[in-house]
């Protein structure tokens, strides 16, 4: 469904993605792992178009996407949900969530769309009229992955959606992911704690100062030497 | 005497608010301080002329005043727009990556371009501007004419109209969106270079028609007034909070009212100091304006 084949990308001078390779197969959960600063939100905004590579190529199904402006991305239907939520905070909750869904034209659609992500996350209905500035950071999270939705992606990117909460919060936000995946949405997803992320993930990738330097199904690398070292904090 | 300059701030107040609300949406929405658009409502007043002239040899004006008046307005209005949107095209989409200084010089330069395109054009005289609106009637000691509330109305107008426009409709939304977090627009579909063209847009159309406006109101026009108007709305936009659109409009009332209080009470020949003496205050000892929050730092 997506496919990343010897992606570079630049901030100016700075050689952040060095040739990534990776796929995501329709359905699927993947994940990509990596300290700070190895290049997973790079390589999320690469893409989501942001972020222009230099070099290589982005496929999506089996179109290349690399030129392609972030809005005519979303448009294809990939979504992300980036670092840091970034919720519009001026904006309410509901007009947050109708920003998600921009590109729907159908009236019905998206109020159907609106009952489903209420359905998924019950606070956001006693929030609507409220300014997402004013949320908790687990409501912000809740809200920025409904907001996602109301576009109905095929691929959803999710960076970091465990970062900042709480860990009662993260079981809540990884069930909810698991249950996209459930149905029909297939989901990449970065994540610096790579616990939780190996868990609901088939396949994962491990990135280092932009390249991806181990690949496999994700029960073998929870088994693996070097990850259970370096990124699950075992010794 | 206070009955009198409390309609004459409200007049002059709201031909400010409509120029300020360029400003700050603008700024709102790509941090730029278009110094060119004082321009642009000077092109309006012109326009205005040109329209008219075209009303009258059309026959139009002498069918209907009211229709002329809004064929006048609307090929103002119209034509600002598309200077609006044509002059984010050339001088500032080409350095929206720049450092921030390169669009402000360039800003600059739109301006200084318009002023001199226009005094070749148009000459460097003061043109006058027919009177369409006469009349007007007593309140107790002081008279309001009839010119002086057609500008009030046709801006609460304007303004309600833009309102309603930014809160309410999808692309108003979208505005809000983008001014707040503009990747974060692009993730969720939004095409951040039309909406950019849609502000320049709308900021233009109020120019234009504050622009004929003022023209009206003095009956004199000539190439040089967007220098001095463009500041004072600037004044008025900073005053409210630049970014911020009710603030716009606060700042543009107040700073009316304050130069038309200042000019009756203190002094007629310190009129533009006063808006500059508030330009300067505020920046020093509130430079987020009334309205407006502590500036966020964009990451
Ligand atoms: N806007 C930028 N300008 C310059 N360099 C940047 C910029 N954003 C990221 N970088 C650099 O690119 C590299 C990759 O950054 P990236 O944000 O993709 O890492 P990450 O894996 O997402 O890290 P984290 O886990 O901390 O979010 C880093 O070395 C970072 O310093
Ligand atoms: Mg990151």
């Amino acid at each position: 469904m997506l496919r990343l084949e010897d992606v570079h990308t630049y901030y100016g001078n700075i050689h952040a993605l060095r040739g990534v390779s990776l796929e995501v197969e329709e359905g699927e959960i993947v994940c990509l792992i990596g300290a700070n600063g190895a290049g997973k939100s790079t390589t999320l905004m690469t893409i989501s178009g942001v972020l222009r590579p230099a070099r290589g190529r982005v496929l999506f199904g089996d179109e290349e996407i690399q030129e392609v402006r972030p809005d005519a991305i979303v448009a294809r239907g990939i979504c992300q949900v980036p670092e840091g939520r970034r919720i519009f905070p001026r904006l309410t909750v509901r007009e947050n969530l109708e920003m998600g869904a921009f590109l729907r034209h159908d009236h019905r659609a998206v109020e159907a769309g609106l009952e489903r992500v209420f359905t998924l996350f019950p606070v956001l209905r006693e929030r609507v009229s409220q300014l997402g500035g004013t949320l908790s950071g687990g409501e912000q999270q809740m809200l920025a992955i409904a907001r996602a939705l109301m576009a109905s992606p095929r691929l959803l990117l999710l960076d970091e959606p465990s970062l900042g909460l709480a860990p009662l919060m993260v079981q809540q936000i990884y069930a909810i992911i698991r249950e996209i995946n459930a149905a029909g949405t297939t989901i990449f997803l970065v994540e610096q704690n790579a616990h939780m992320a190996l868990r609901v993930a088939r396949r994962g990738y491990v990135m280092e100062t932009g390249q991806v330097v181990l690949a496999d199904r994700a029960p073998a690398l929870l088994e693996n030497e070097m990850v259970r070292k370096v990124y699950l904090g075992e010794v | 005497m206070l009955l009198q300059q409390l309609i004459n701030g409200l007049t002059l107040g709201s031909v400010y608010a409509l120029i300020a609300l360029g400003y700050t949406m603008v700024y709102g929405i790509i941090e730029l301080i278009n110094f060119a658009h004082g321009e642009i409502y000077m092109i309006g007043a012109y326009m205005g002329i040109v329209a008219l002239a075209a009303a009258a040899a059309l026959g139009l004006s002498e069918v209907s005043a009211a229709l002329t008046l809004l064929g006048v307005f609307g090929a103002a209005m119209l034509y600002c727009g598309a200077y609006g949107v044509t002059m984010e095209r050339v001088a500032y989409r080409p350095l929206r990556q720049a450092p921030r200084l390169s669009p402000l010089i360039s800003a600059l330069g739109m301006s200084i371009f318009l002023q001199n395109y226009v005094m070749l054009a148009q000459g460097a005289r003061d043109k006058a501007f027919p009177a369409l609106i006469g009349g007007g009637f007593e309140v107790g000691p002081a008279r309001v004419t009839a010119i002086q509330l057609f500008i009030m109305a046709t801006s609460l107008l304007l303004m309600f109209l833009l309102h309603t426009f930014v809160r309410r409709t999808r692309l108003g939304k979208a505005m809000r969106a983008t001014a707040q977090d503009r990747r974060m627009a692009a993730l969720v579909g939004i095409n951040v270079d039309q909406i950019i063209s849609v502000t320049f847009l709308i900021g233009s159309l109020l120019a234009g028609a504050a622009g004929v406006m003022v023209a009206l109101y003095y009956g004199l026009v000539n190439f040089f007034i967007g220098y001095v108007a463009g500041i004072k709305a600037f004044t008025a936009a900073v005053l409210g909070g630049i970014g911020n659109i009710p603030g716009a409009m606060l700042g543009g009332l107040l700073l009316g009212l304050i130069e038309s209080f200042g000019a009756g009470y203190i002094s007629a020949e310190y009129k533009d100091v006063f808006a500059f003496a508030i330009l300067v205050l505020v920046l020093i000892f509130r430079p987020a304006g009334l309205l407006g929050e502590q500036v966020p730092q964009r990451a």
